[in-house]
């Protein structure tokens, strides 16, 4: 079974979150919010393994209770 | 409020030029007695070069101010002969705690290797770090402080530049070949020549409070992320000498800082954070906000800027001092050199070179920390939030969390006076890199620091092994120590050879560290960046890479 990697894989997590908030310049938080879901779904299309996405989801659900 | 420190009174003298009404041309005026100011004084001096230094005030910091000192300022230090009393004081950590909430998110050790002889970080108040640097360069008799003295204009003629200067007995005339504008954040003299200082504001104000107690906390960086004590807001603690510790709250853009600064709004706050048992006494209060942003050019003909009077950062991550120290490192020795006759003037154009890339470096650390810990809008506070949850579980959560990248030295990866590698090398010392220390042990069995031997002239580092030092070599070596650029030479061996003039590398370290082979030869600059290194010893290529290191 496919495993979520938890271990840090950028090159520079801090230049990836810039590019991250970057991204949201200028939005409402509604933009904000559509942004946010389409970066989820063309990701989550590039993952294409359902198994570690559903581990993905398992964790971000359980960590925002 | 208590006071641990006695601030002395520098008394003001008149210099004998205003009695007198002479003007008097000097080699070098520094604008500025601040710890970058009088760190360029004291490396002048070291130099055997006379500076006069103008300050308007007559004492030290007010405060503790900068605090954090780190590894690559205090080894600039070393150089000058002034760590030790700094070190000795102050209080050494390399360890950092980031928290969320009640609980901690994550830790760090700044230094994770043994076997260097400067600490990661120290945290002493600033007046003591000014105190001690005016004392040492006090002793040189070549720094000549004038305090209470105000550069009023700054002219940049005929090859000399003019300085108006207003003492409390007026204003007098003075000159220099070289002016170095270390007059901080609100520089004078960069408003005199008109420059921008352009960047980024940041919406948003802390308060710093320096609290006497004795406390149990270790000697560590402790940040919190909305901490229960001063919810939706950051923390920072940090402990210095004599029981005073430093602690800075995010107040936000809508606080008052002229309330704020009052005892009766941050005692409570200390209590909430400290807890009502604790006895402490407030030592110093004060409210600030910040922008990042910097000149274009640090060099303006005879005039350069160093330290904030050049660069602006944000506090989170200690770069202002940390990076205004290798400014001057940097600058002093290519100016020694071009009064020398030695170098052409071109070699002070890459003090402007190398020094922005390096403050541009410090920027963009530093912005996106302040990005980072003081979220700009809902969305990024989300992910901010978010990220700080993750780290809690997620390894690489944990890298994402930026309370603060603190200062490491930069690297002049792309400047010109470096000479590409056209050997194969591993690791970190490529071209331009500041050197990292590795303990030796040197022929009168005395253990010391290859940091103690870099620096103040060229040094060239031959590592042989466990071979002899062919005699040609050998003969090459002499030769450039009384070269027109000379080169002071230390053989690196991996044992015991008896042999005067070698140094033993006893741990490995050197090996390790600069992936030495036999014949490894390094070339380092005076500010103990390399500038060169090959995998065998070459006499013609070592005078190309030393030309080309004094930028002709």
């Amino acid at each position: 079974m496919a495993q979520l990697i938890t271990e840090n894989r950028f090159s520079s997590p801090d230049a990836f979150y810039e590019a991250l908030i970057e991204t949201h310049r200028d939005l409402t938080p509604e933009q904000s919010a559509k942004v946010n879901a389409k970066l989820i779904l063309l990701l989550a299309n590039h993952i294409g393994d359902m198994e570690v996405l559903q581990q993905a989801m398992i964790v971000a659900r359980g960590e925002a209770g | 409020m208590l006071s641990t420190y006695q601030y002395p009174t520098f008394s003001y003298r008149p210099s004998e030029e205003q009695r007198t009404g002479t003007v008097k041309r000097h080699p070098v005026v520094i604008v500025g007695a601040g710890p970058i100011g009088l760190t360029a004084a004291l490396d002048f001096a070291r130099r055997g070069v006379p500076v006069v230094v103008l300050d308007d005030d007559d004492t030290v910091s007010i405060g503790s101010r900068a605090v954090c000192y780190a590894k690559r300022a205090l080894e600039v230090w070393n150089r000058l002969g002034s760590s030790k009393r700094m070190i000795d004081k102050g209080v050494v950590w390399k360890v950092g705690k980031v928290f969320h909430g009640d609980s901690q998110v994550y830790q760090f050790d700044l230094l994770p290797e043994p076997d260097h002889k400067i600490p990661a970080f120290i945290n002493l108040q600033q007046y003591y770090l000014e105190e001690y640097l005016i004392d040492d360069a006090m002793k040189t008799g070549l720094v000549d402080i004038r305090w209470k003295t105000r550069a009023l204009s700054v002219r940049d003629e005929d090859g000399r530049v003019v300085i108006q200067a207003e003492t409390p007995d007026g204003v007098y005339q003075l000159e220099a070949d070289w002016l170095i504008a270390c007059d901080g954040a609100k520089s004078s003299i960069r408003k005199m020549l008109g420059l921008d200082f352009v960047g980024q504001v940041f919406q948003d104000r802390f308060l710093i409070a320096d609290v006497v107690m004795k406390a149990d906390f270790p000697a560590e960086r402790w940040f919190w992320f909305d901490p229960p004590f001063h919810p939706k807001q950051s923390t920072l603690l940090h402990m210095q000498a004599d029981n005073v510790w430093r602690i800075d709250f995010q107040l936000g853009w809508n606080a008052d800082p002229e309330e704020e600064k009052k005892p009766e709004r941050v005692i409570p706050r200390l209590k909430a954070m400290l807890g009502e048992k604790t006895e402490f006494d407030l030592e110093w209060v004060s409210v600030y906000t910040f922008q990042c942003r910097r000149l274009e050019q640090f060099r303006h003909g005879r005039v350069f800027f160093a330290g904030d009077a050049a660069h602006q950062v944000s506090p989170f991550g200690a770069r202002g001092a940390n990076s205004g120290v290798p400014d001057t490192d940097n600058l002093v020795w290519k100016l020694k050199l071009v009064m020398d006759g030695v170098a052409p003037d071109s070699l002070l154009d890459t003090y402007s070179d190398e020094r922005v890339a390096a403050a541009k470096e410090n920027l963009l650390n530093s912005t996106r920390s302040t990005d980072f810990i003081t979220p700009k809008s809902e969305v990024s506070r989300t992910f901010r939030d978010a990220a700080l949850e993750l780290a809690a579980t997620q390894p690489f959560a944990r890298s994402l969390v930026n309370s603060g990248r603190l200062s490491t030295p930069t690297t002049y990866a792309d400047s010109r006076l470096n000479t590409p590698d056209e050997d194969g090398f591993q690791g970190a010392m490529v071209p331009g890199a500041p050197a990292t220390d590795a303990p030796l042990e040197f022929t009168d069995g005395d253990t010391g620091w290859l940091i103690d031997r870099l620096g103040g002239s060229f040094v060239g580092v031959y590592y042989a092994g466990s071979n002899p030092v062919p005699a040609d070599v050998a003969d090459a070596m002499d030769q450039q120590t009384r070269g027109r650029i000379p080169v002071t030479w230390i053989v690196v061996t991996d044992r015991r050879t008896g042999a005067p003039g070698t140094a033993v590398d006893y741990k490995g370290r050197f090996r390790e560290r600069y992936d030495a082979q036999p014949g490894t030869t390094y070339l380092f600059r005076p500010d103990q960046h390399v500038a060169a290194r090959w995998r065998r010893f070459d006499a013609a290529r070592t005078t190309a890479a030393l030309t080309r290191a004094i930028g002709l």
